[in-house]
C-alpha cells in the first residue's frame, strides 16, 4: 500500500464517520443565498420577539398631528391615516404573520406526517381513503378552502390559522406515505420487524426519521406560502381585523391612500414579499443539501 | 381513447359527491339554526317555522341532501338572502368576467413563462439564466395584492394611463390580468426551465445537434415540443391557482366577478351564494383537470393505452 492509497483510504473512512448533521451544514452553509436567507429570518424573528422593547413607538398609539407622513427621522416607515408609526407596527404584525406561518404549518405538518405514516405503512383500505380524501383537499385551490372554513368558523386570526392548516395536511402526507413506501421495505426495517419490534414502534422509531429531511423542506416551502395566504385573507378582510397590526390588513387599511400616501402601503407589502422571499430560498437551500433528490 | 374518457370522467363522480355533501353539510355546519339565518335576524319565531318548512329543513337529513342535489343539477340554488334575487342570476352575471380575466391572465403567464423558461435553459449558467431566475423566485413570493396597489400607483395615479377599477374596456384588463399572472408566470419559467433541461439530455437531441440540425431548430422542435407535455399538465393545475387568486385580484381592482361575490357574500353571511359558489368554483376546477388529462392523454400514447 502507498502513502497516497493510505490517506485515500483515511479521508474515505473520515467520510464515513462524519455525522448526517455535520455533512447537512457542510453543504448549506455553501450556499450563500440560502444562508442570508436564513440569518435575515433569525433577524426578523428576534425583533419580532423583542418588538415591546426595540419598537420606537407604540403600534397602537394615535396621533393626530402627524398623519399620513412620509418616512423620516423619526418615523422610518412614515405612519398611517392616525398617525401611528408603521415601521412599529410591522415589527409587531412580524409577531403576528410568523407565528401564523409556524403554527399553521406545525398543525397541518403533524397531522399530515401522521396520517401519510399510517397510509404508507398499513396500505390497504386505511391507505385508500386517506389518499382519496387528500386528493380532494389537494384538488381545492387553498385559498378557497380557507374561505370555505373561514365562512363556518367566521373571520378572525385564530380562524385562518386552523383554515391554513388545513391545506397544508394533504401536503405532508402525500411526502410522508411516499418516503413511507420506500423506507418500508429498507433492510434494517425488516431486521427490526424480525427481532420483533412493535408496529408503532417501528413507525416512530425507525421510519419516521427518515421522512424527516424531506418534511424539513417542505416545512419551509410552506411557511412562506401560509404567511403569503393569511395575509391575502386578512386583505380581503377575512383574517385578522382592523386595529391589528397585521401586514395584510394593514395594506387593506392603507389602499384607500394610494396616490396621496403610497408609503402606507408599500413597506407593509415590502415586509411580506421579504419574509416569504427569505422563507423559499431558505426552503431551497435545504432541500440541495438535505434532499437533492426533490430538485 | 374512449375507455380513457369514460374511465376518466366515471373517476371524477366520488370528487363530485364527496364536495357537494361538503357544500350542503356546510349551511349545518354553521353555528346555529339555519331556517332562522335564512329568515333573517328580525324575523318573527312563525317565520322562521314557515321557512323551514320551505326550505324542508324540518325533514330528514338524506331527503334534503336529495332534495339540494336535484336542484343544484337543475342549477337551482335558492335566492339570495341579500338581494332576495335567484343566485342562479346573480352567478350568472359574474361568470363570464371572471373567465376572461383568467384566460387573459392565463395567456400572457403561459408565454412569458414559456420564453424565460426556455432563455434560462439554453444559457444556463449565464446571466440570462439568473435573471430569469430571480424574476421568477421573486415572482413566486410576490403579494398579489400588493403588486396590484403598486401598479394601480403608477398607472393610474402617477400616469393616468390606466383606470384604477371596474370592467368594460380593453384598458380595464391590463393591470388586473397582469396581477393575477404574475405567480403562474413565475411558476411556469421554473418548470419549463427544468423540463427543458431535462428534455436536452436525451439521446434523440444529442443525435439531432450531432447529425447538423440547427441549433434553433433543436430548441424550437425538438426539446421544446417534447417538454410541453409536461408542461401542459403544469398549465392545468394553475388554473386552479388563478381561480384563487382571481377572488384576491377582484378585490383590489373591483373587479365584478366570481371572486369579489364570493368575498361580498362571505362577508355579507349570504349562505346561499356562498355554497353555489363553492360548487361552482370546484366544478370549474375538476372540469379544468379533466380538459388537461385529455389532452394529456393525446400528446403522450403511453397513457392512452395503458
Amino acid at each position: 500500500m502507498t502513502m497516497t492509497d493510505a490517506t485515500g483510504v483515511a479521508a474515505a473512512a473520515h467520510e464515513a464517520v462524519r455525522s448526517p448533521l455535520r455533512e447537512f451544514w457542510r453543504k448549506f452553509r455553501r450556499n450563500r443565498t440560502a444562508m442570508a436567507a436564513g440569518i435575515c429570518l433569525l433577524a426578523l424573528a428576534l425583533a419580532a420577539a423583542a418588538a415591546p422593547w426595540i419598537a420606537p413607538f407604540d403600534p397602537a398609539a394615535f396621533d393626530y398631528d402627524r398623519i399620513l407622513e412620509g418616512p423620516s427621522a423619526a418615523h422610518w416607515a412614515g405612519t398611517d391615516a392616525y398617525g401611528r408609526d408603521i415601521f412599529s407596527r410591522i415589527l409587531w404584525g412580524a409577531r403576528i404573520s410568523l407565528s401564523v406561518g409556524l403554527l399553521s404549518v406545525l398543525l397541518g405538518g403533524v397531522a399530515g406526517v401522521a396520517l401519510g405514516l399510517i397510509a404508507g405503512f398499513r396500505g390497504g383500505w386505511i391507505d385508500s381513503l386517506i389518499m382519496r380524501v387528500c386528493d380532494v383537499l389537494l384538488a381545492f385551490p387553498g385559498i378557497l378552502l380557507a374561505i370555505g372554513i373561514v365562512a363556518i368558523l367566521g373571520p378572525g386570526i385564530e380562524n385562518v390559522i386552523y383554515a391554513v392548516a388545513i391545506f397544508s395536511v394533504p401536503v405532508f402526507a402525500r411526502l410522508v406515505r411516499g418516503s413511507t413506501l420506500s423506507l418500508k421495505r429498507a433492510v434494517y426495517v425488516d431486521a427490526a420487524r424480525a427481532i420483533g419490534v412493535r408496529d408503532r414502534l417501528l413507525m416512530v422509531r425507525h421510519i419516521l426519521p427518515g421522512t424527516l429531511p424531506s418534511v424539513i423542506v417542505y416545512v419551509s416551502m410552506r411557511i412562506g406560502t401560509s404567511i403569503l395566504t393569511a395575509a391575502s385573507l386578512s386583505f380581503i378582510g377575512l383574517g385578522a381585523q382592523p386595529p391589528s397590526p397585521e401586514w395584510g390588513a394593514m395594506l387593506a387599511d392603507g389602499r384607500s391612500y394610494i396616490g396621496v400616501a403610497s408609503h402606507v402601503t408599500f413597506y407593509p407589502g415590502l415586509a411580506i414579499f421579504l419574509t416569504v422571499l427569505a422563507f423559499n430560498l431558505l426552503g431551497d437551500g435545504l432541500r440541495d443539501a438535505l434532499d437533492p433528490k426533490l430538485r | 381513447m374512449l375507455k380513457y374518457l369514460v374511465g376518466r370522467v366515471a373517476g371524477i363522480l366520488p370528487v363530485l359527491l364527496v364536495i357537494s355533501v361538503f357544500v350542503f353539510g356546510f349551511v349545518h355546519l354553521l353555528p346555529g339554526d339555519p331556517a332562522r339565518l335564512v329568515a333573517g335576524p328580525d324575523a318573527t319565531q312563525q317565520d322562521v317555522e314557515l321557512v323551514r318548512q320551505d326550505l324542508g329543513l324540518d325533514q330528514p337529513l338524506w331527503v334534503q341532501y336529495g332534495r339540494f342535489l336535484g336542484n343544484a343539477v337543475q342549477g337551482e340554488f335558492g335566492r339570495s338572502m341579500k338581494t332576495k334575487r335567484p343566485v342562479s342570476q346573480e352567478i350568472g352575471e359574474r361568470f363570464m368576467p371572471t373567465l376572461y380575466l383568467t384566460i387573459a391572465a392565463m395567456a400572457w403567464a403561459t408565454l412569458a413563462g414559456l420564453l424565460i423558461g426556455v432563455a434560462s435553459a439554453t444559457k444556463r449558467g449565464r446571466w440570462q439564466d439568473h435573471a430569469g431566475m430571480i424574476v421568477a423566485v421573486s415572482g413566486i413570493a410576490f403579494p398579489s395584492f400588493w403588486l396590484g396597489l403598486l401598479m394601480i400607483d403608477l398607472f393610474s395615479v402617477k400616469l393616468g394611463w390606466l383606470p384604477t377599477s371596474g370592467y368594460g374596456t380593453w384598458q380595464h384588463f391590463v393591470m388586473p390580468s397582469l396581477t393575477l399572472g404574475l405567480g403562474v408566470a413565475a411558476v411556469m419559467a421554473r418548470f419549463t426551465r427544468s423540463a427543458f433541461i431535462e428534455i436536452a439530455r436525451e439521446d434523440y437531441v444529442r443525435t439531432a445537434r450531432a447529425k447538423g440540425v440547427p441549433a434553433r431548430l433543436v430548441v424550437w422542435k425538438h426539446t421544446l415540443r417534447n417538454a410541453l407535455i409536461p408542461i401542459i399538465t403544469m398549465v392545468g393545475l394553475q388554473f386552479g391557482f388563478l381561480l384563487g387568486g382571481s377572488i384576491v385580484v377582484e378585490t383590489v381592482f373591483s373587479w365584478p366577478g366570481l371572486g369579489r361575490l364570493l368575498v361580498d357574500s362571505v362577508n355579507y353571511r349570504d349562505y346561499t351564494v356562498i355554497q353555489a359558489e363553492i360548487l361552482l368554483f370546484s366544478l370549474e376546477f375538476i372540469i379544468i383537470n379533466l380538459l388537461v388529462d385529455v389532452l394529456y392523454a393525446f400528446a403522450n400514447p403511453e397513457i392512452r393505452y395503458s
